[in-house]
């Protein structure tokens, strides 16, 4: 008795075989996706990035402990990365930084993607006169200068924000909680930021579903409009969110840079890349160090959410021009 | 067209108008105010400053009388060549600065805002040249070893920020080659570094985008009709293609160059370009009333004004929008 394997079968019900196994939208995205040397190298990098900062300080040594007899230093054995002008070490303050910048990247993201689904898909999906007046809105926040309009709000929310670091100080649950409402308030005022482009994109998404016929059955059906938004239209639509939110990370993760640049960022002794590539900057004529390894670094995560990102818009968009 | 336009330019009134009133009161709504960092003041002290700045006055009248200076009352333009004075020339008075003792909004605006213009066409110029055309050959030259270098320094251009290659290009030419100074804007010699760091970043975002539009645009059947009709290469890029792919392109430019137009903070503080993009942030920072409002207004107005052309642009690239 012969047993039947797919070694020993015929071509043709090998094919038969095949075909009795569905592939789903999203399983045959994954496999274009993982073709994608690009795209897998990024992810790779970015998870072997988030591990390196998420446990690294428990093992490395300590980022805020100075020793200002050392001062800075260039790389050397003992700092894998050299030091700061404060002798703390560089190697510890990045990796710190490393999840304060990550965790704001990916929690402000969140806020602008959670803003930004809500209040487009109920614009593209009222259409009329609620749609416009929705979209004007937004046009008008466009026009304002996003560095003024976050530097009011961070500033109007500052004394609350330390009212918040001080009860939650009363739990000393979390250890250290110096300068989590900071962080906090960089989540707010970044996601109301960026939730702009989201509800845009998110229109435009709802306004090619809206015509579709399945929502047509859903409306006779008789289901109210929550319903039919939040379970049947965004579900159809997550590929381009989920791009898009990919690709916003990195922007988010710029804006934090930039607001640590002009002074906005988190406090010291904690640092984040934004804070720790400013004071590079400032530093970098005698300790170019300081500013290369951060900015490099930096640079390395915002690289692999762009491949990531464009590997996940080359796999979900079937219409694409394969390139 | 015409009447398009001039309808546009109407809807930006009530936009402006709001974005002034927003502004108005939620500066006034932060805490602390333009003189609670310096020391105390004598009571005449404090009356002269109340009536120079209009502070003793009722909040709705201090707004009233505001929005009044900020109405265009004449229609002098010929008065803009003896100087870039709004007031002689509009009767726009964007009031005194509360921080700069002695100089009003108008003033500053118009010292600051020819440095960041200059700044500004100057990075425009740099990132259309090198962002289209490396869009473009990217695109041709699809999946070659030029498409994969010139993809991937777009790439550097975005993800490395402009306070990083700015220091860096500083630290390599400036320094430790001494072809430039360090910072400063003096001599045009002092323009390159500036330029070339702002520009770099936007050919990154333009190189992609037009490499994108570019792509599609090469897909499409005319264009194989063109070719196919015994078109060269070129005229097919330069006369068929190009209209379309420049497409993304031109949308993604309009709040962009409006950014690039009013100064880039970063930049400036890098070099030390006495330009208007550090007064977007600082004045915030000073609670100085006035001159928030004067930037952000003179932003929005760019914002509009781009928009406009961009969608006109639009227009007359893709003949297919020209009924909606």
């Amino acid at each position: 008795m012969v047993s039947f394997s797919p070694k020993n079968l015929p071509a043709a019900d090998l094919a038969v075989g095949q075909l009795e196994q569905g592939h789903s939208l999203w399983s045959d995205a994954w496999h274009r996706l993982r073709k994608n040397k690009l795209a897998v190298f990024g992810g790779c990098l970015l998870i072997v990035l988030a591990l390196l900062c998420f446990f690294g300080p428990f093992f490395s040594q300590s980022y805020e402990d100075q020793n200002l007899d050392l001062g800075a230093t260039p790389p050397s054995a003992q700092h894998w990365l050299g030091t700061d002008t404060h002798g703390r070490d560089l190697f510890a303050r990045i990796l710190f930084g490393g999840r304060i910048s990550l965790m704001v990247g990916l929690v402000a993201s969140c806020v602008a993607l959670i803003i930004g689904v809500t209040y487009g898909a109920v614009a593209g999906y009222f259409g009329g006169k609620i749609d416009a007046l929705m979209m004007r809105i937004v046009d008008i926040i466009y026009a304002l200068p996003f560095t003024i309009f976050v530097i009011l709000l961070m500033v109007f929310l500052k004394d609350p924000m330390e009212k918040v670091d001080a009860w939650l100080a009363q739990f000393s649950l979390i250890g250290d909680t110096r300068g989590v409402g900071k962080i906090l308030l960089l989540f707010a005022a970044i996601g109301a930021v960026e939730w702009l482009t989201m509800a845009r994109i998110v229109r435009g998404q709802i306004l090619s579903v809206k015509k579709m016929e399945f929502i047509e059955a859903a409306r006779a059906l008789g289901y109210g409009p929550r319903r039919i938004i939040f379970r049947h239209m965004v579900p159809n639509i997550l590929g381009p969110i989920i791009v898009y939110t990919t690709l916003t990370i990195p922007a988010v993760m710029l804006l934090e840079a930039f607001l640590s640049f002009i002074g906005l960022g988190v406090d010291a002794p904690m640092s984040s890349w934004g804070t720790l590539i400013q004071d590079g900057a400032e530093k970098m004529e005698e300790f170019p160090w300081l500013l290369i390894f951060p900015g490099g670094i930096f640079s390395l995560t915002l690289f692999s959410l762009n491949f990531l990102g464009d590997g996940l818009r080359d796999a979900l968009d079937v219409r694409s021009s394969k390139d | 067209m015409l009447r398009f336009i001039v309808r546009r330019i109407f809807e930006t009134v009530p936009v402006l108008f709001i974005i002034v009133t927003g502004t108005f009161f939620m500066i006034r709504f932060v805490p602390g105010g333009p003189f609670t960092a310096e020391k105390a003041v004598t009571p005449e002290v404090q009356r002269n400053l109340d009536a120079y700045y209009h502070l003793s006055d009722p909040l709705w009248k201090q707004y009233v009388d505001y929005l009044w200076d900020l109405c265009p009352k004449k229609f002098r333009p010929m008065a803009l060549a003896r100087g870039p004075d709004l007031k002689a020339a509009f009767g726009i008075d964007f009031r005194p600065s509360f921080r700069y003792a002695n100089r009003t909004v108008n003033e500053i605006i118009a010292e600051k805002l020819p440095v960041s213009l200059e700044l500004g066409l100057l990075s425009l110029g740099v990132a259309l040249s090198l962002g289209l055309t490396a869009g473009v050959i990217a695109a041709v030259k699809r999946n070659t070893w030029l498409d994969y270098s010139a993809s991937a320094l777009a790439m550097t251009g975005i993800c490395v920020p402009t306070f990083v290659v700015g220091p860096l290009l500083v630290l390599g030419f400036a320094i430790k080659l001494g072809w430039f100074n360090a910072s400063g804007w003096y001599s045009p010699i002092d323009r390159v570094l500036p330029s070339l760091t702002l520009g770099f970043v936007y050919a990154a975002y333009i190189a992609r985008l037009t490499r994108g539009g570019m792509l599609e645009v090469l897909n499409q059947d005319y264009i194989r009709t063109a070719r196919a009709k015994g078109a060269s290469e070129l005229r097919v890029i330069f006369r068929h293609a190009l209209r379309g792919g420049l497409l993304p392109v031109v949308s993604f430019l309009g709040p962009a160059v409006a950014g690039i137009l009013t100064g880039s903070f970063v930049i400036e503080m890098i070099f030390q370009i006495p330009g208007l993009g550090r007064e977007f942030v600082t004045s915030a920072f000073n609670r100085d009333y006035n001159l928030v409002l004067g930037t952000v207004i003179l932003y929005a107005v760019f914002v509009i004004l781009l928009n406009l052309v961009v969608d006109v642009l639009q227009v007359w690239l893709n003949p297919k929008l020209r009924f909606e």
